[in-house]
């Protein structure tokens, strides 16, 4: 390289602006793919410094129900966590909040209540779920009076009614309800609102509709009518179990449906008396709406799956059900991915005793009079907007399932999030569209010459099972939990296997003297110096091409050669080995807080340096 | 340095060779050295250059003598064999190893001090015995391992970090293996690795004695503003007399050179050395320019860069002594100690 060839920078992308919020929260796979924005590896490493009552007070902050989504969560987070692109398997993540659950010390201590002074605002909740309980979980503490109806004789929603107590023991469920009712919620348990307009007519500032979606789906095939009294609505058969109102099923059982409810059915059928529980899928099973983790528990308590089956008639004799006949289907794939099933002629029949119907389920306002000013859609939904989850009555909302269909806890809990805030935002009469800001920081986490304030050494370990009670044990009674969850040695294990994601690599290019140390380093060839060029042609000149574009690259200003820093994002594994290795300090390894807004900081952590 | 080890975890999408192996399967233990120095710059030039070639790690030998550039050769290639010499001997060990096996590749990493000082004459000779190796100088100007004495190859007119005046002229090695007859003599500098690995590439390739003087500033010691060894005053005043691409033998040649803009130089093996954007009127097969380009541009302030001087006829050590076409150690137990009649016989002819 000649001296003239120094100075000619190439144009190409722009360089980063790592002071957009959203920069460095992208970074954090798992935190940005939680739908409440949950802190994890700070969690995960007060884990593995076992302070569990901060880990879980951190996330009770976010999603509020630790020890439930510990055990229950769909987890977005893990087909996100960056582990999974470097190794075989994410981090526990879930289980692992359920760690912090279970060992936590006292905590009451540091949940908010309502103030003395209350701001005279009155809210009504409808529904008991997860959506309705987190807004008023953020309301309460700024002096909203909050009301809940729920028909059920306690809280909870689907949380209580619809998850077996083997996947969430009842105590836990209890006490993370209990500790939202206790901040001061009104509640009115086992009544049914049964008219929107007259609970309008009462005097509330706003409503939230966290009603979910309760009707679940049937199917009309020949023989439905006749074998009516052994064909069960899952959910509704799930709640009729929860609630103690059945007790036992026929010794051959037919689960319809591939979802996550058929999963719970099967298994909670084996705990009540079935000996032959088969699970039917009209769809291939690689199609299967259930996560993998649940078809996984399934078959280990010997459930088999049939895939490609469509219930095709209910076989009745002498007024009983005693059959199911089904099609098989084969499934085509047209050039575009499009699916279709088509029958293959062959039919097979499977005796039974019981059928549990496990196809969806269906949102139904028939408590909302059409005439009152709240638009639904042609879909009989109601028009919610996405941002504010405000109604087209001012001063109703909707959140949850009930708002755009079936999700799952932890989007129920973010929606809860931001009703709050709207309802907040309009009770004091300010915009609803100007939402506040997250609150971020950036703090460097250097000590000394080799020490940094996390442990950046990396972990060989595989992914660590959670252990499992003995399943002869389990399928005696429905209350057993399955689960054991980790003990703190596990723990600790698998809280090694995160990769600090959190903890940035900062570049301070006017201090880099372009020694190529940092590249060198790099176990896994994240770090580049090469002219500028349009993105597509930058990401490919890497020393590994950078084709995950979901990932960002980290671009610099031009350095003295006129070349770029480039830093592809994507399998970065925090080791912080480049700011080790950099003579000029032209690295740093940097602690990034993202806190999401709600409407009250209803935990006070962040705001206490000696806390964390 | 570190004291973290290095994780075993690498990009899933890293590249192999023809081996199957990626890059990282070239490395060795994680460096010792002060973060930023040259050194590991070049470590990792090696790497890459091994990696791209295909070389299996047991078919190389790796020797040094004393030094941080010395210590160098436990950061690559920790499969290959390996001798770390005494001060300034690396040459003469290199020596008898290429005379005992003559089919593995042999890499020798010195310092300006190993070799410019308590080894010159160890160099000296590696040269005009055209010992079939690659000898790579690591030159920082300094003795970084003791703490920064000037060297015998640091300029005239640098001072020390501590503002002391250099006394005495500089060796330059390059000039000087010319004249010594080496067959391949090039100059690099650590930060530029473009330019740095196809030279290691050639080198490896080349049948004969291979220098390459490689600037690599020593970021403790000789990186202040009156060095002339520096990473900045490098950047400004290296001249590249060309440059470089290394064609394996089997390779089609990707680029299109212009007609008259390159020179194809066609080593023995097949492989071949395409030099383009030659500065004006160089030509790396005159030794005497070569010379007087490194003078004049060194009279400028200038470092010149790139393949300076390169031999396509040279009979290594071997060929001139005449030795067996295997190693000793391939060689059957007969022809290796053929005896007693054999041994009087010899006697015999030097009575
Ligand atoms: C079998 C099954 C298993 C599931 N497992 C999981 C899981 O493991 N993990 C996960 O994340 N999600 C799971 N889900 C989904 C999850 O339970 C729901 O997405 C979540 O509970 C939705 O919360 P919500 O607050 O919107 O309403 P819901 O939890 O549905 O609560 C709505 C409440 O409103 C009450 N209500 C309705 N209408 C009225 C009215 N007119 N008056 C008074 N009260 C009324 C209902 O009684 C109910 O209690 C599962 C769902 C099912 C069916
Ligand atoms: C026989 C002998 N004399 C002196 C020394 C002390 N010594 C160790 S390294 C060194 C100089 C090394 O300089 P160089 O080869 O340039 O290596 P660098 O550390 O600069 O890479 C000296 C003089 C020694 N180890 N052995
Ligand atoms: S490795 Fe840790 S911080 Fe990174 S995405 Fe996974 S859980 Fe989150
Ligand atoms: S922290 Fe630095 S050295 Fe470690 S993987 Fe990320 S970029 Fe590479
Ligand atoms: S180690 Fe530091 S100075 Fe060297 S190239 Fe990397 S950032 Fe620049
Ligand atoms: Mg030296």
């Amino acid at each position: 390289m000649s001296a003239d060839e120094l100075l000619e920078p190439k144009a190409g992308v722009p360089s980063t602006d790592v002071s957009d919020p959203q920069y460095f929260h992208k970074v954090v796979d798992c935190q940005y793919a939680c739908p409440t924005h949950t802190p994890v590896p700070e969690y995960i490493r007060l884990i593995a410094q076992r302070r569990y009552t901060e880990a879980f007070l951190l996330n009770w902050e976010s999603n509020v129900f630790p020890g439930i989504l510990g055990r229950t969560c769909d987890r977005p987070c893990e087909p996100a966590c960056r582990r999974g692109r470097i190794d075989e398997k994410p981090v526990a993540i879930c289980r692992l909040k359920r760690v912090a659950a279970d060992y936590k010390g006292e905590v009451e201590r540091y949940i908010p209540g309502a103030p003395a002074e209350k701001n005279g605002k009155r809210v009504a909740l409808v529904g008991g779920g997860p959506a309705s309980l987190t807004v008023a979980r953020d309301l309460v503490p700024l002096g909203y009076t909050c009301v809940l109806f729920d028909k059920d004789p306690c809280g909870g929603g689907l949380m209580r009614t619809n998850i077996p107590s083997f996947r969430l023991p009842e105590d836990v469920l209890d006490e993370e309800v209990d500790r939202i009712v206790g901040m001061g919620v009104e509640t009115r348990f086992g009544e049914t609102v049964e008219s929107l307009k007259a609970l309008l007519d009462e005097d509330y500032d706003a409503v939230f509709i966290g009603t979910g979606a309760p009707r679940g789906k049937d199917l009309q095939v020949p023989g439905r009518e006749e074998a009516a009294e052994h064909i069960h609505i899952g959910i509704d058969w799930l709640t009729s179990v929860a609630f103690a109102h059945v007790g036992e099923i026929g010794k051959n059982v037919i689960v319809i449906g591939g979802g996550n409810t058929a999963m719970d059915c099967c298994r909670s059928a084996l705990r009540l008396g079935g000996q032959d529980v088969r699970v039917t899928v009209r769809s291939p099973r690689a199609d299967m709406k259930a996560s993998d983790w649940e078809i996984e528990e399934a078959e280990l308590e010997g459930v088999p799956i049939f895939d490609n089956h469509n219930p095709k008639r209910f076989v009745v004799e002498d007024g009983v059900l005693c059959a199911v006949v089904f099609e098989k289907m084969r499934a085509e794939y047209s050039d575009t991915g499009r699916r279709t099933l088509t029958p293959t002629g062959e039919e097979v029949t499977f005796p039974c005793d019981d059928v549990l119907m496990a196809i969806g389920q269906d949102n139904a306002f028939p408590w909302i009079e059409r005439d009152i000013g709240l638009e639904f859609d042609e879909w009989g939904m109601p028009v919610v907007d996405k941002t504010t989850f405000q109604s087209t009555l001012p001063n109703v909302f909707f959140g949850g399932d009930a708002a755009w269909g079936p999700e799952n806890i932890i989007t129920a809990v973010a929606h809860g999030h931001q009703a709050a805030i709207s309802i907040d935002l309009m009770c004091r009469r300010l915009s609803l569209t100007e939402r506040p800001q997250p609150g971020t920081n950036l703090m460097s986490q250097k000590m000394g010459i080799h020490e940094w304030s996390y442990d950046n050494n990396w972990s060989d370990h595989r992914r660590v099972p959670v252990p499992h009670q003995d399943l002869k044990l389990a399928l005696t009674d429905l209350s057993v939990e399955v689960e054991l969850g980790y003990d703190d040695k596990l723990a600790v294990q698998e809280a090694e296997r995160c990769l600090n994601c959190d903890i940035q690599t900062v570049f301070i290019g006017n201090k880099c003297i372009e020694c190529d140390a940092c590249m060198d380093i790099c176990p896994v060839d994240c770090i580049n110096f090469i002219p500028n060029d349009a993105e597509d042609a930058l990401r490919q000149s890497l020393r590994v091409p950078a084709v995950n574009v979901e990932q960002d690259l980290y671009v610099s200003d031009p350095l003295r050669t006129g070349r770029v820093m480039v830093k592809d994002e994507d399998v970065c594994l925090h080791c912080g080995l480049c700011a080790e290795r950099c003579p000029t300090s032209a690295w740093d390894m940097a602690k990034y807080t993202y806190v999401e807004a709600q409407a009250s900081p209803v935990c006070t952590l962040h705001n206490r340096a000696e806390f964390l | 340095m570190t004291y973290m080890t290095k994780p075993s975890v690498r990009h899933p999408a890293l590249r192999q060779n023809d081996l199957g192996l990626t890059r990282r399967d070239y490395e060795g233990v994680i460096s010792t050295l002060c973060a930023g120095c040259g050194h590991d710059s070049v470590t990792a030039a090696i790497i890459e250059a091994c990696f791209e070639l295909s070389l299996p790690a047991h078919r190389l030998a790796k020797l040094s003598g004393i030094g941080c550039s010395s210590k160098t050769t436990n950061y690559f290639l920790n499969r290959s064999h390996g001798f770390n010499s005494v001060h300034g001997r690396m040459a003469a060990i290199a020596t008898g190893a290429n005379l005992a096996n003559r089919d593995l590749v042999y890499l020798g990493v010195s310092g300006d001090g190993d070799t410019a000082s308590i080894g010159l004459g160890q160099f000296c000779h590696a040269v005009r015995r055209q010992v079939n190796m690659v000898y790579i100088v690591e030159n920082n100007g300094t003795y970084g391992l003791t703490k920064g004495q000037f060297s015998a190859t640091n300029d005239r007119e640098s001072r020390s970090k501590k503002g002391k005046d250099n006394l005495f002229e500089a060796i330059d090695l390059c000039a000087m293996a010319i004249q010594l007859g080496a067959g391949f003599v090039a100059r690099g500098f650590s930060g530029d690795r473009e330019q740095l690995v196809p030279l290691i590439k050639a080198a490896i390739n080349y049948d004969g004695f291979a220098l390459l003087d490689i600037i690599s500033p020593c970021v403790t010691f000789n990186n202040h503003v009156a060095s002339t060894k520096s990473y900045d005053y490098i950047r400004d005043h290296s001249e590249a007399v060309g440059g470089l691409d290394f064609v394996p033998p089997e390779a089609e040649i990707e680029v299109d050179y212009e007609e008259g803009a390159s020179t194809s130089i066609t080593l023995h093996d097949g492989s071949k050395l395409e030099l383009s954007k030659l500065s004006d009127g160089y030509d790396p097969r005159d030794g005497h320019g070569a010379i007087d380009v490194i003078r004049r541009q060194y009279e400028q302030g200038n470092v010149v860069t790139g393949l300076l001087y390169v031999r396509e006829d040279v009979d290594d050590l071997h060929a001139r002594l005449n030795t067996p076409s295997q190693a000793l150690n391939a060689l059957p137990e007969s022809d290796l100690c053929p005896g007693q009649v054999a041994l009087e016989a010899i006697n015999e002819t030097m009575r």
